[in-house]
Order: C-alpha cells, then sequence, then structure tokens
C-alpha cells in the first residue's frame, strides 16, 4: 500500500532538505519512492510544498485531496490551508510558528490568533515547538530535522539507518546537531 | 547504482551516458535543472545561451560539426527557437541532436500553457515524452541512437511534473562517442529554395519511416488488464491514470509520440469496450485517434488546461468528489511570493508605483511581482525581453495622441541580453522617448541565479567577458543613459523626473546585486559594505503609523501590542529603503 506524506512550509524554511533525507532513507530501506515539489518561487516568501509517497510500487508523484496519511506543517497557517489533503484518520504535526505573509505586514489581512483552534475543530493535531526546540539544541535551522523527526515517528519508520542517511547528506560540522535533532523530533512525538 | 533524481536530473544523466558532449540552453523553470546539471559533468561542454534561438542554433551547430549535442528550454523558449528549428528538421542531423521542452500544464511559474506537442507535428520532427526519471534517461540514449539512423533531432517533451519530480534511477557508464566527420555538404546544410524542395520531400518519407517504427518502439506498450475501460495516455499522465484504475482498466501507453503508432492505436481500441484519452492540455492523442476512425473520450470529459491529477481524473471518470475537512476558509491568509529583504527591485518599485499617471510596460522576472501590492507598479507583462517594445508602440500612440502621457518600461539585464537588446535598437532607431529601466542584480535571478553575459562568468563558472550593459546601450546610440543605486529613493526620484522630461529615449541602469546571489570578487570589488550592515527602529521615535510597511519589505512587522514597527534581525541586510520611508528617522543602522 502507498503512503503519502506532505511537507508544508514557507519557503525557507528547510522542507526541500527534510524531505530529501526522508526520500533517501526510504529508498535506501528498499522502497519504491516518489517526491514531487513545486519551487521556483519558493525563495521569495511563498507557500511551499513537498510531496513524498512510497511503497512497493509508486504511481502517482502527487499525493491527491483527503489522501495524505500525514501531513507536517513547518507553520501553523500553512497546516490550515494544507487541510484538503489530509484523510479522515490521518495525522497531522504543526510546528507551532507563525510567519506573517507580505499582505499581514501591510495590514491588508490580520493572522488570526485562533488558527490552531480552527485546525483542532477538524483534526486532532500534534503541536509541536520545532523552533524553540531547534533553539535550546543550539541552532534554530535544525526545526527541519526536529520535523522530519516526527514523520519517522508517526510512520513507523524507526528501523532505517538515519544517522547513516545524516552523515552521508549533510555537511560533517552540522552532523551531530542533526542527529540530535532527529531524536527530539521522534521524542516530540511520543 | 540506484539514486533518486528528478527528470531534470535524469535528463542530463542521460545525455552524459549517450556521450554527449555539447549543451546550451537559457534558463527558465521547469527547465534550468537541465543544464545545471549538464555543466556538472567535465566531459560535457555546456553554456548558458542569452535567449533560446541562440542556444538552439549553437547545438545545431555542435551536430552538424559532429557532436552529440542537446538544447534545453522552457515551453515558451520554444517560440523563441522555433525558427531555427524548422528549418533544422528539414536539414537532418550529423551528430544526434536532442531538444528538451518543459512544458507547464498549471503555470506554477509562466505567462501561458501552450502543449509543444504541437511543435513536433508542425515541425515534423520526431518526438519522446518521458513519465518518469528512468524513463528521461533511456528515452534521451534512445533519441540519439535513432535520431542518428534516422537522420532526425528529437523533441523530448517534459511537462513540470516530470521535470521537478523525484523518482529512482538505475545509473550505468558513459558510452565516450567519437565525433562524427564534418565535411562540405550543401546539398543537407544549405537551405536555398532548390535545396529545401529536395529536402521538404525527404522529410514526409523520414516521417513516413518514422511511423512505422513508431507502431514497434519499445515506449510504446501495451498492458492488458479489464477490457471495459482501455487508456491511452502519454507522460505523467499515466501515472495518474494507473493510480486511478489500477488494474480494473488495460493501457496504451505512449511514449514514442510524434509519428504517432496508428495500428498499435487502433488494434488497442478494438480490444477495449470504452477508451479513455488521459492527456495534459491539448487533444494531440486524441484527434489522432478519432482521425483513425476509433471512438474514444477525451477532452469532452477531462478539462484541457491545468494538470490532470488522480483526483481530476477520478472526479470527471466517476463525479465523485473526495470528503475533504470543511474549514473556515475566510481565516486563510493568502501567501504570495514577495521581494526578499534586502531585494534591490523594492527601492525603485516603492518609487515608480507611486507614479499614477504613466504606464508601466513590464517583463519576465522576480521583478513581474511589482504588479501586484502594495507596489501596484506594472501595468503589462507578455513574454521576454518584450517591455521595451510593447513600451515603444504604446509611446508612439500616446504620442500622436498629444496628451502627454507617458510610458517607462522595465526589464531585468538577463532579459536585456535575451531580446530586450533587440527592442531597445528599434526605439532608438524609430525615434521613441521611452524610459527604459535595465534592473541589473548581477544575476538571472526568478530562475536561481544562473551567470548571464553580464556576470562575467560561464555556466561552469570560469571567468568570461564581462558585457557592459552602459557601453552597449551608448553604442545602440542611446545618449541619456543613467548607471544609479536603486537602494537611493531620492536618486531614483530624480533621475525618473530628468528621464521622463526628455523627448528621446532614456536608459536607467538600476545596479545593485541580488541579496540571494553568491557575490562574485568583482560584485565584492564594486560594491561597498554588501549587505553587511543591520537596521533597527528606535521605539522612542516610531509613533507606528506604519508607512515603512508599505515599502513590502518581509524583514518587518508591526507590533500590535506596543503600536510600533520592529525589524526582524535575522533578515534585514541593511538596504536602508525603510530608513529613507520613515517619515520620523526613527530607523536607523545599529551601532
Amino acid at each position: 500500500m502507498t503512503k503519502s506524506i506532505l511537507l508544508v512550509g514557507v519557503g525557507g524554511q528547510g522542507t526541500i532538505l527534510a524531505s530529501k533525507i526522508l526520500t533517501t532513507g526510504l529508498m535506501e530501506a528498499g522502497y519504491d519512492v516518489k517526491m514531487s515539489e513545486i519551487h521556483g518561487m519558493s525563495q521569495r516568501g511563498g507557500s511551499v510544498s513537498s510531496q513524498v509517497r512510497y511503497g512497493e510500487k509508486v504511481m502517482s508523484p502527487v499525493i491527491e485531496k483527503g489522501k495524505a496519511d500525514i501531513i507536517v506543517s513547518f507553520e501553523k497557517m500553512e497546516a490550515l490551508r494544507a487541510l484538503d489533503y489530509l484523510k479522515e484518520d490521518g495525522t497531522l504535526v504543526v510546528n507551532n510558528e507563525e510567519i506573517p505573509s507580505m499582505s499581514v505586514i501591510t495590514g491588508e489581512e490580520t493572522y488570526g490568533d485562533d488558527i490552531l483552534e480552527e485546525i483542532e475543530k477538524h483534526v486532532k493535531a500534534k503541536v509541536v515547538n520545532a523552533t524553540a526546540l531547534a533553539e535550546e539544541l543550539g541552532n534554530v535551522k535544525a526545526a527541519n530535522i526536529i520535523l522530519l523527526g516526527t514523520i519517522i515517528k508517526a510512520m513507523g519508520l524507526e528501523h532505517i539507518d538515519w544517522d547513516g542517511i545524516l552523515e552521508a547528506n549533510i555537511k560533517p560540522q552540522f552532523v551531530e546537531l542533526n542527529k540530535k535533532a532527529l531524536k527530539v523530533g521522534m521524542d516530540a512525538l511520543a | 547504482m540506484k539514486k533518486l533524481m528528478t527528470g531534470d536530473e535524469a535528463i542530463a544523466r542521460g545525455a552524459y551516458e549517450a556521450g554527449v558532449t555539447y549543451a546550451s540552453a537559457y534558463p527558465g523553470t521547469p527547465s534550468t535543472e537541465i543544464l545545471e546539471n549538464l555543466a556538472t559533468y567535465k566531459e560535457i561542454y555546456a553554456e548558458w545561451a542569452p535567449n533560446e534561438k541562440v542556444a538552439m542554433e549553437s547545438a545545431i551547430g555542435a551536430s552538424v560539426a559532429g557532436a552529440r549535442s542537446m538544447v534545453s528550454m522552457k515551453h515558451v523558449g520554444m517560440n523563441v527557437a522555433a525558427d531555427p528549428m524548422f528549418t533544422w528538421a528539414y536539414m537532418g542531423v550529423n551528430g544526434g541532436n536532442v531538444i528538451v521542452t518543459a512544458d507547464e500544464p498549471g503555470m506554477f511559474s509562466s505567462q501561458n500553457e501552450q502543449d509543444n506537442r504541437n511543435y513536433a507535428k508542425a515541425a515534423k520532427i520526431a518526438m519522446l515524452e518521458p513519465s518518469d526519471s528512468q524513463e528521461c534517461i533511456d528515452m534521451v540514449k534512445a533519441a540519439y541512437e535513432l535520431g542518428e539512423k534516422f537522420d532526425t533531432p528529437f523533441i523530448i517533451r517534459m511537462t513540470t511534473r516530470v521535470c521537478h519530480s523525484k523518482s529512482i534511477v538505475e545509473l550505468k557508464d558513459r558510452a565516450e562517442v567519437p565525433a562524427k566527420e564534418w565535411s562540405k555538404n550543401p546539398a543537407k546544410y544549405v537551405c536555398l529554395p532548390a535545396i529545401a524542395r529536395n529536402l521538404r520531400a525527404k522529410l514526409e518519407k523520414r516521417m513516413e519511416t518514422l511511423a512505422e517504427y513508431s507502431e514497434t518502439s519499445e515506449f510504446n506498450r501495451v498492458e492488458m488488464g479489464d477490457t471495459k475501460i482501455g487508456v491511452i495516455a502519454s507522460g505523467v499522465c499515466y501515472y495518474y491514470a494507473k493510480e486511478v484504475f489500477g488494474e480494473n482498466a488495460s493501457y496504451l501507453k505512449l511514449g514514442f509520440t510524434n509519428p504517432l503508432p496508428a495500428n498499435l492505436i487502433k488494434d488497442f481500441c478494438y480490444k477495449v469496450d470504452k477508451v479513455y484519452i488521459l492527456e495534459e492540455n491539448d487533444p494531440y492523442i486524441e484527434e489522432f485517434v478519432k482521425q483513425q476512425g476509433c471512438d474514444c473520450i477525451g477532452k469532452e470529459l477531462f478539462p484541457s488546461y491545468g494538470e490532470l491529477t488522480p483526483d481530476v481524473i477520478r472526479a470527471c471518470v466517476t463525479g465523485e468528489q473526495p470528503k475533504l475537512m470543511e474549514y473556515d476558509k475566510t481565516k486563510l491568509i493568502g501567501r504570495a511570493p514577495t521581494f526578499c529583504a534586502g531585494c534591490p527591485h523594492r527601492g525603485l518599485f516603492y518609487r515608480l508605483g507611486k507614479r499614477k499617471d504613466i504606464m508601466i510596460s513590464g517583463d519576465i522576472g522576480c521583478y513581474t511581482l511589482a504588479a501586484g501590492k502594495p507596489y501596484q507598479a506594472m501595468d503589462s507583462t507578455v513574454c521576454m525581453g518584450a517591455s521595451i517594445s510593447i513600451g515603444h508602440g504604446a509611446q508612439r500612440t500616446f504620442n500622436a495622441e498629444g496628451k502627454g502621457r507617458r510610458v517607462v518600461t522595465v526589464l531585468g539585464d538577463s532579459t536585456f541580453f535575451h531580446t530586450g537588446i533587440n527592442s531597445l535598437i528599434n526605439t532608438v532607431y524609430n525615434k521613441s522617448n521611452t524610459v527604459n529601466i535595465i534592473l541589473d542584480n548581477r544575476i538571472t535571478g526568478m530562475t536561481g541565479h544562473q551567470n548571464n553575459p553580464g556576470t562575467g562568468y560561464t555556466a561552469k563558472g570560469e571567468e568570461t567577458t564581462l558585457i557592459k550593459i552602459e557601453d552597449l546601450v551608448r553604442a545602440i546610440g542611446v545618449k541619456h543613459v543613467y548607471v544609479i543605486n536603486p537602494n537611493n529613493l531620492q536618486e531614483v526620484d530624480d533621475t525618473l523626473d530628468k528621464c521622463l522630461a526628455l523627448d528621446e529615449p532614456s536608459v536607467i541602469i538600476t545596479r545593485w546585486p541580488c541579496v540571494l546571489k553568491k557575490f562574485s570578487k568583482e560584485d565584492r570589488g564594486e560594491f561597498d559594505n554588501l549587505f553587511a550592515t543591520k537596521n533597527k527602529v528606535d521605539p522612542e521615535k516610531c509613533v507606528g503609523c506604519r508607512l515603512c510597511l508599505k515599502a513590502g519589505c518581509p524583514a518587518m512587522s508591526y507590533d500590535k501590542t506596543a503600536k510600533k514597527v520592529t525589524i526582524n534581525r535575522a533578515q534585514c541586510v541593511g538596504c536602508d529603503v525603510c530608513t529613507q520611508v520613515c517619515p520620523k528617522d526613527a530607523i536607523a543602522k545599529e551601532d
């Protein structure tokens, strides 16, 4: 059975690296894997998403609405925007981070203070303070790997050699930090 | 060895394995990464051309001289390259030649959604359509073998989902293919009318031969399952169809799609009760199937624009809509892309947008984002390089009306080199008086930082002659040329005033590098203190008027509790635009 993982966030949050680590691990574990990204505008503060699908034989590289097994949102508002994609009994992980868009900065729109409440009306979200946890580890940029840890835990993928995958794909000086971040993420969902 | 690759990476890998030695392209989403990856192989000479026509012609030259060559472009790039391509089809190849087009169903980063399979048909060039990354490799390699065998260039038609989706590929070794011998052969390569008439007849013969080959191509295959539904699909739609119908249908997967295999299609249609044609954009396959006298269901059921993703197919076939969570959509905020903190376009468009009585003729690049709020500083955008010529036509018309309305054109450095330069020659030659602004951020920004003739570096990162835009425009005959710092708002205003008062054409070059660029040593030498400072708001002086926020900087936000503006230190790069906008002098450099 093909599984579908949707990572959403805002350009610059590191969703692409997280999905690269994830898909490499899945491939090395013997799964067929497909990943689809829409980029081009991603460095300019727009919404971004990575769609990852794995299983014995994956057909479509894109996830249908209402069919994601798990959505991990790196930002609160993007979690709400992605709700259409979650299947009925799917898992939603939300990083408790608020990034205003340009329409909010210029005062045209307001970023509501009840976004998590709106999400919770429809699905029991697992809220993670990945940014704060990453700061505790000494580098706020590790938030993406913490969130990757939540996916690994939620999808039961702990058996894959993630430390080895990190060593092969991340600059040596950041490997230890990211190994710790991955564990923090897995524990955050325990 | 197995590896996860995007389709773009796999096209480059296929070219590498096929022994390609020459590649040229102009950047354009979703095709850009093809040449970027080709440039990483030391065996391949890869270059950025100023536009797709030049890239196509260079790749033709390499093929004629005997090399296996590749040219890649986004779909609209093929419009630029079409002139040489149509005659190239007549000539046939020496070394194999592959032309990659990356189409954009859904228009994620494009101005239109044209279906370039029509080009293959119109130009009579053989075409392959990959569905995933492995097929990208396999088809590129086959295209060189078949192209040299049948004496034809090949078009490989990709779409965004094939270009930017990753799937697993098997890597093989490179085959070193020695360059073919070149000899004088005007009967093949000089398309004078008398020669072209001969070649034209040969082209028809070649298409007949290729049509026979298409019937047996490994890329056109039948997978029989349940015969109540038969699906004919090409590209990623094949996988979308498999996702929806699984074992409950039979499939004719078409990969060799020009010429299409008539007999294979007819045989398949006879074997199944109902035929769905699943293809994105135009009814390219559908019209052919109907011509063969076969009943099929295509665009009367499936949309002819946008992506044909599994949910779209499912909704069309079953009428079922998936059960979705019905949340309060009014709580969503928009999140359109925007100029980065420190973007050198901000200062110019912040001031230009204040001038309400002018027409601003825009172009293709990051700066097209100026059309939206808060700048609203763009009145037209058509295609690469069009700003200057559209502005010329409009200014001529306004001048004839005699109402004194002025036109300002804006385009980037790379776009100017692409085709803007031709338009500027026209403006000078035909005595226009438009104000032409070239946003020189020293890189091709929108597509992710590719070198261009103005950066001083090649696609391979080698140093080369830096072509100075001011020298070029003066040589064309523009007498009023100003090079300004767009972060200096007074300089922007003063220069605009000066140029708008002229009855001759003028060029304003706004020069400051893209904030995301990896700065070259020349950048560091030319620009002082490049993004090395931070600004802060003095809460004592800030009155919370929020005027600074209208400059649209993502590093700034309004603190509702304190009723003051704050600057995100991690994002600010000290461009100083906000400092100049603040009426209370509340923003200054950090100590």
